[in-house]
Order: C-alpha cells, then sequence, then structure tokens
C-alpha cells in the first residue's frame, strides 16, 4: 500500500509547510509590531501593524483614507485604468512588432539595432520627457507606464518567434500552407507562450512604472497618495496605499496569468 | 479508412521519384561539407523503399530535397515526369509529398482533429465542416475516435505518430517521406506501428521513401532497401525484398527473412566500419 | 532566418565562396542597422522642425548632441556620475551580499524556505518606488534612503532567481555526491553553487537593470544630486536639450554596468555560453 501512504505523507508535508509559512508571516508582522512599539531605533518613526489595519478599516479615518472613503477608491480605479490603457496598447502594439521582428530578417535587421540603442535608457528615466512631450498629464503617465511594458513585451514576442522549432513551419508547408497560414496557424500560437512570458513582466513593470509617475508628477493616484500622504507626515496612509498596490499588482499579474494558462493549456502534458 | 483513401484517391498509379545524380554541398561557416556524393536512383509509383546508411551519412539531406525544403547542388529531382529541385532550382514545399518528421511535428497547439483537418483547410480543397468530418471518420476507422479533442502532448509517442500519419494521408499525397518515424519508440509499440503502416500502405499504395536505421524494419516494410554510403551519400547497394504482401511482423522469422537480414548487415556493417574507422582519424 | 528559407520557390545559386558570402551578409546586416538608426533621428529631426505635434515639444537631436558636448566639459556632469554610481552600486552590492546567501539558504533548506517564502511574495508585489516615503521616514540621511530603495530594488529578483536556480538543480547530481560520500559542505560548495551560478548571474543582470530604473526615480524624488536629478533639474529650469542628453548617459550608465555584471559572469563560469 505504498499509493495512500505517500499521499498521508505530502499531505502531511503540505499541511507542515502552510503552518511554516503562516508562522513565517506571523513572526514578520510581531517583529514589526514589537519593533515599533518599544521604539527601537528608529522604528518609532513607522506606525506599528495594527494602527495601520485600524485606519485601513475606520468608518471616519484619521487620515481621510480608509475603505470607507470613496477618495481610496478614487485612486485606486485612477491607477488601475491607467495601467490598463498603458497594457492595453503594449499589449496592441508589442506583439505585432514582436512577431514582425521575429519573422522577417529584413525587418529585424533594420529596427533591432534602435531598440537595442533606446532599450537600456530606464522606462523612469523617460519621466522629464514625458511630462515635457505630452501636455495631457493623464497622457504622460500612460505614456510612461507603457514604454516598460512595450520593450517586455516586444523582446519576448521576438523570442518566441526565434525559438520556434522549424520543424512546425515545415509541416506547414508541407501541408499546403501559404505564408500568412503559417503565420495564423504556426507563428502566432507557437510564440504564445512566449508573448505570455513578456506580459506578465509588462504587468510588473507597468505598475512599477506608474507607481514613480503618479510619485513625481501625478495629481491623482495610489503613488500620488502616498506621496501627498508623505508631505502630510502621515505614515499610516502611506502603508495602506503601499498594501494596497501590493494587492492590485498582485491581482492584475494573477489575472494575466490564469489568462495565459487558459490559452496554452496545450503544453501542459 | 482503407476504402476511404481508395475511392477518393486521385493520385493512384502515381507517384514516381526519379533521383538523378543528385549532389549536394553544404556551405557552412566551417567550411564546405560535402553530404551527398552522387545519389542516382528511379522509385517506382507506389513502391515502399527504405534506406539505411550510418548517421550523418546524408538521408536527411536527400530527403530534405525532395521535400523542397533545402536546394541541391547538382544533379536533378523529379516527381511523376516533372522536375521539382535541380542545380539552382527547388518548387516549394507541397501537399503532393508530405513528410512525417523525425521528432514529430503535430502541432501541439491543435487538437488531434483540427491537425488533421488542417491540410485540406488550407488547401481550400475542403470547408471547415467537411474537413473535420473527414478528419473524424478517419479517427474512427483507424480506431483513435477517443482521442479526437486530445491536445498531442497528452498522448503517447505511438499515438502521436499515427495521427502524424493520418494528417499527411488525409491530403492524398502522390508520396509520403519519412524520416525515421519510429526511432523514439519502444519495441512493443514500433511492432504495432508497423502493423498498422503496412495496412495503410499495402491499402493505399502510396509511394514510400521511409529513413531508418533499424534494418528489421527496412526489409519487413521495403519493396527495396537501399544502402547508402557513409558521407558523403551514395547508393552502395539496392536489395529487393521479395516477401508477400500482405506482411506481417511474424515473417521476421521466416527464412527468407533472415537471410536478407545477413546480407544487409553485411553491408551495412562494412560502411559503419568505415564511418566509425574516418570518426577515429578526424579525431587524431 | 530559418522560417523565410521555405516561404516561396527560390532560384538559389550553387555554393560559392562561402567565406565572400557570410562577409557581404554581415556587412549588410551592420548597413542596415544604421540606417534604422539614422532614418530614425532624420525623422525626430524633421518632425521637430515641422511642428509635428508631440516632436515639436521636445528638443531635436542636434541640439542634444550639442547640449551633450557642453556637458562633456562641465565638472558637475561628472560628479552626478560619480554619485549615481556610487549609490547604484552600494545598493546592488548590498542587494547581492545579501540576497545571494538568502536565497541559496532557502533553496537548500525546505523548512527555512517554507518559512519566509510567503513574507517575500506579499512584499515582492510592492513597487521599489513605493517604498520612497517610508524611507525617507525611517533612515537617518536622505543618502541611505535612496541607497535602500535602490537595494530594495535589486533584492526580490536577486533572492528568488537563486532560489529558482537552487531548485532547478538536477537531483541525481546531489545523490551521486552522497554516494560517493560528499559530506554536506562539500555537496554546497561544488554542487549547489556551481548549479545555481547560471540563474544568480541572471537574477543580478535583471537586478541591475531595475537598479538604474530604481535610481533615477529616486533621484528626481528626494536627491539634489545625481543623472537623475540633473535630468529633473533641467526640466524645471527648462533647459531641454539636457533632458535627453541626461537619458543618453542613463542609458549608456546601464548599459555599461550591465556589461559589468556580464563580464563577472564569464569569469566565475567559464563552462557557460556567454550571455
Ligand atoms: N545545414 C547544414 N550545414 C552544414 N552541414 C550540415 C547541415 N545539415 C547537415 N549537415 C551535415 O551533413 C551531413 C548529413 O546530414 P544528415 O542530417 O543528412 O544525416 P542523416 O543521414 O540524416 O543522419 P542521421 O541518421 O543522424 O539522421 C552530416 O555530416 C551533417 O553534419
Ligand atoms: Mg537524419
Amino acid at each position: 500500500m505504498a499509493e495512500p501512504d505517500s499521499h498521508s505523507l505530502r499531505r502531511r508535508l503540505r499541511s507542515s509547510q502552510v503552518l511554516l509559512g503562516a508562522a513565517g508571516a506571523l513572526a514578520f508582522v510581531a517583529a514589526w509590531y514589537l519593533l515599533v512599539r518599544f521604539e527601537v531605533w528608529r522604528f518609532a518613526k513607522l506606525p506599528d501593524p495594527l494602527s495601520v489595519v485600524r485606519e485601513w478599516t475606520a468608518r471616519r479615518p484619521q487620515y481621510g483614507v480608509s475603505l470607507y472613503t470613496a477618495a481610496y477608491y478614487q485612486d485606486i480605479w485612477t491607477s488601475t485604468v491607467r495601467v490598463f490603457c498603458a497594457f492595453a496598447l503594449a499589449t496592441l502594439l508589442g506583439v505585432p512588432t514582436g512577431i514582425a521582428l521575429g519573422w522577417s530578417r529584413s525587418v529585424r535587421e533594420f529596427l533591432f539595432p534602435l531598440l537595442e540603442l533606446i532599450r537600456p535608457i530606464p522606462p523612469l528615466a523617460w519621466v522629464p520627457l514625458a511630462v515635457l512631450m505630452l501636455a495631457n498629464q493623464e497622457a504622460a503617465m500612460i505614456f510612461l507606464t507603457w514604454i516598460a511594458a512595450f520593450f517586455a513585451t516586444v523582446l519576448n514576442t521576438m523570442l518566441g518567434v526565434t525559438s520556434i522549432d522549424p520543424a512546425y513551419v515545415r509541416a506547414a508547408y508541407c501541408l499546403g500552407s501559404r505564408p500568412q497560414d503559417v503565420l495564423r496557424h504556426v507563428v502566432v500560437p507557437a510564440a504564445l507562450p512566449y508573448v505570455f512570458t513578456g506580459l506578465q513582466i509588462a504587468m510588473g513593470v507597468a505598475w512599477f512604472s506608474l507607481v514613480a509617475g503618479e510619485m513625481i508628477a501625478g495629481q491623482a493616484g495610489l503613488g500620488y497618495m502616498i506621496l501627498s500622504a508623505y508631505m502630510d507626515l502621515q505614515t499610516t496612509t502611506i502603508v495602506i496605499g503601499m498594501v494596497t498596490l501590493g494587492l492590485v499588482g498582485f491581482l492584475s499579474s494573477a489575472l494575466v496569468r490564469w489568462l495565459g494558462e487558459r490559452l496554452t493549456a496545450w503544453q501542459f502534458s | 479508412m482503407a476504402v476511404l483513401l481508395k475511392a477518393e484517391a486521385r493520385t493512384a498509379g502515381a507517384g514516381a521519384i526519379s533521383l538523378r545524380s543528385v549532389r549536394k554541398v553544404y556551405a557552412s561557416s566551417a567550411g564546405a561539407v560535402e553530404a551527398i556524393a552522387d545519389w542516382t536512383l528511379e522509385i517506382a509509383p507506389g513502391e515502399f523503399l527504405a534506406v539505411v546508411g550510418p548517421s550523418g551519412c546524408g538521408k536527411t539531406t536527400l530527403l530534405n530535397a525532395i521535400a523542397g525544403f533545402d536546394p541541391i547542388t547538382a544533379g536533378e529531382i523529379a516527381l511523376d515526369g516533372t522536375t521539382i529541385a535541380s542545380a539552382g532550382y527547388l518548387a516549394p514545399p507541397g501537399a503532393d509529398r508530405v513528410v512525417v518528421f523525425q521528432n514529430g511535428a503535430l502541432f501541439p497547439w491543435k487538437n488531434v482533429v483540427d491537425n488533421i483537418a488542417y491540410g485540406p483547410i488550407v488547401q481550400r480543397r475542403m470547408s471547415h465542416e467537411q474537413a473535420l468530418r473527414a478528419a473524424h471518420a478517419l479517427l474512427e476507422r483507424v480506431g483513435l475516435a477517443d482521442v479526437a479533442r486530445a491536445f498531442p502532448l497528452k498522448l503517447s509517442s505511438g499515438v502521436q505518430r499515427r495521427v502524424e500519419m493520418l494528417r499527411a494521408l488525409i491530403n492524398d499525397p502522390k508520396a509520403l517521406l519519412l524520416d525515421e518515424p519510429f526511432r523514439a519508440l519502444d519495441a512493443i509499440s514500433k511492432s504495432a506501428m508497423h502493423e498498422e503502416l503496412l495496412r495503410l500502405y499495402e491499402s493505399t499504395q502510396k509511394t514510400i521513401f521511409f529513413i531508418t536505421h533499424d534494418l528489421d524494419e527496412a526489409i519487413l516494410l521495403a519493396d527495396r532497401v537501399v544502402v547508402s554510403a557513409t558521407r558523403p551519400a551514395r547508393v552502395k547497394r539496392v536489395l529487393h525484398v521479395d516477401l508477400p504482401r500482405p506482411r506481417s511482423p511474424l515473417m521476421t522469422a521466416s527464412r527468407e527473412f533472415l537471410e536478407l537480414r545477413a546480407q544487409l548487415t553485411g553491408v551495412v556493417h562494412e560502411e559503419a566500419e568505415k564511418a566509425l574507422r574516418r570518426g577515429e582519424r578526424e579525431l587524431a | 532566418m530559418r522560417l523565410e528559407g521555405v516561404l516561396t520557390a527560390v532560384r538559389v545559386s550553387a555554393a560559392r565562396g562561402t567565406r565572400l558570402r557570410t562577409k557581404r551578409v554581415e556587412s549588410v546586416r551592420v548597413l542596415r542597422g544604421a540606417a534604422g538608426i539614422m532614418g530614425f533621428l532624420a525623422l525626430w529631426e524633421l518632425g521637430v522642425l515641422a511642428h509635428v505635434p508631440i516632436l515639436a515639444q521636445i528638443p531635436a537631436p542636434l541640439e542634444v548632441a550639442r547640449a551633450q558636448w557642453q556637458l562633456l566639459h562641465e565638472a558637475r556632469y561628472y560628479v552626478d556620475w560619480l554619485v549615481s554610481l556610487e549609490r547604484v552600486s552600494a545598493g546592488f552590492l548590498i542587494a547581492a551580499l545579501v540576497g545571494i546567501p538568502l536565497g541559496l539558504l532557502m533553496g537548500w533548506r525546505a523548512k527555512f524556505r517554507y518559512l519566509t517564502f510567503p513574507v517575500f511574495e506579499i512584499l515582492r508585489p510592492i513597487p521599489p518606488l513605493a517604498w520612497v516615503p517610508l524611507s525617507i521616514v525611517f533612515w537617518p540621511t536622505t543618502e541611505s534612503s535612496i541607497v535602500f530603495v535602490i537595494f530594495l530594488g535589486a533584492f526580490f529578483t536577486v533572492v528568488l532567481n537563486t532560489l529558482a536556480g537552487v531548485r532547478a538543480i538536477d537531483q541525481r547530481y546531489v545523490r551521486a555526491a552522497i554516494s560517493l560520500g560528499a559530506t554536506p559542505a562539500i555537496i554546497f560548495r561544488r554542487i549547489i553553487l556551481p548549479g545555481a551560478l547560471p540563474s544568480i548571474f541572471t537574477g543580478l543582470t535583471v537586478g541591475m537593470g531595475i537598479t538604474w530604473s530604481v535610481l533615477i526615480a529616486a533621484e528626481i524624488i528626494a536627491g539634489k544630486s545625481g543623472l537623475g536629478y540633473m535630468t529633473w533639474e533641467a526640466y524645471v529650469a527648462g533647459a531641454f536639450p539636457i533632458i535627453i542628453a541626461g537619458m543618453f548617459s542613463i542609458g549608456v550608465a546601464g548599459y555599461a554596468s550591465s556589461a559589468v555584471v556580464r563580464l563577472v559572469a564569464r569569469y566565475a563560469m567559464p563552462w557557460t555560453k556567454p550571455f
């Protein structure tokens, strides 16, 4: 009866894993609380986890932002819409560009060096230029968020196309395909796992850039909320903003991953 | 399946492949590699031809030229009298000579039916629905109806190979080009595949160009076995296999089979030794 | 690209003068790349001259080149370089020194991994720059808070790549070593560490890229010097060509530091292909 035995072993392992994980997280929060409460070194300047939770769930928050205030959702909404627009633009422009770069050697030879020249400029170094170029504040935020996401999408899509097993392309031609059939039935689906790797990275860097953009030049959104809380020395609200950013960032990445797994289910045997 | 293919076959009696003084030199950055020296051979319509030879002797190169993947340096290849490759010319690959690949090339992102229906759909030979119905019918006849909706990576390699052969046959090609299709299979599934391929061949009478390393397989399946010399490839010896058809894997125990086998082993061994000795010299 | 080879019926010339042909192909490639870049610059210059809506706001390439040339003659420019390089090096080195051992330990000891991994997964999605305000509040000097945020930017990537590298090591190597009588210390030194090294360097390369991005934003938000601050100051002061010259400088700096990581990788792992 090896089967059930190894099964229960695995379950026991799994449960010890969960317990240890919970213990780790708990220890983290407890350490945070104690360091702040007993004013160890400069931890006195930070809010403790309990007051963050209290403020976050307060009907009448001390500093104006909690689960019960409209301002909180306003900022989440603003940032989410910006990320969504930038991400959609990055996908719509980046995937076709990546496919063209991977598929055609001429396109690659003309454009890839230019791309490689621009790419080392960190996305956030575009902040001043974006603000200068696009007078419209919304457009500037979206441009900033878009640029990082775009490069991640293009490069991964291109990598996906260039690493297609040539046997698939040959098989397709053997079966009587025209080039456009190969593009549609072989190149695009075969590159899809890479495309989604790119999109997942893109989602991460989109939030990364947006927060910076909002902190530097924004007038709304979660990044702006954190920065204005800092200006008013409301550290509790800063932490609420950070945790919220972590949550929406995590959820949007999970959404992309879920979509990717659904669309490329064929690769899991 | 046999009935279906016979009734619809537009290519009965077609599929003669002539290879005339074919030569191929690869130009790589490391220098020129002569893969095929001089290959001349007539393959009759409906013939089952097996090619054996040492690893790296140029078998795949020859198949790639027939398929239209890679040009040749000199000589000529014709299919039913039409030149498909010569020095400076290469006809594009097409559904008249379908390849089944060494490592398998079913599209993993399409399920089994969609893979099989792919050819007729892109060739605009059938409507989408017709093609799917034909694919289903084929699967039904070979007893694979259960896996119609499965994705290839979920299937055993034996089933993958069977599906890939159906994907080729549904196009009613003049010739099938098989490059070591059963290499990755274990002995038991391999023998089942032999039976199935024999059934398909004996009912459809397609020309088959079959590359293998397995001498038993070559004799059991083919009408003629060509032994290639070690690189650069040449026709070293042609063996006629007179075993009666329909054939069955049981024939591998017959006296005629064993005689052929001994003869073939002798020729191949000679070439293998040559390849080995040359390999040693190249290393030294 | 091989995919194209089978597109249409091709007329091919027999293999002649291989060496010659590869050389021609190479020079075509370089020419095309140069043409792409020149075309981009020309379009940009023309766009500015012709007052194309968005481009009209930004300086033309020639102006940028002039501004860059002037920067090269100012001492302040080199100071900005140095300050930025110092911050990045400090944050990055601390991230590597803390992150690699932590990742190795997490990969090697399952219990430790179970204990710590969830905390990582909770903290990781918070964008590094969201830490800036809290970091300024917490750390005694602005300088230390900037270095801390840079450290965070690289830290998670380094830890997770190291961890993934250890976990991807083929267990057969470990079993073979055990059956040969290796002690845990030897297994760690001879198998775990070299086995994880390629993945560690991937993490370091990616981390280095993030580092520069974080630095720029941190300097804009909290700094009074450095290349990032320089570009922002140029924006505020209306010296627009300097913005782009600054972006260019940052690009060069980022590229150079990634090249250094790759160089170290080549020395540390002579058995792998350069990446
Ligand atoms: N694109 C290429 N460029 C240069 N040399 C090549 C190329 N393709 C194949 N070769 C060389 O040509 C020779 C013949 O290769 P080929 O693949 O035809 O051998 P094969 O008989 O099919 O071998 P195997 O039995 O291992 O499949 C080999 O020595 C190989 O190294
Ligand atoms: Mg081969």
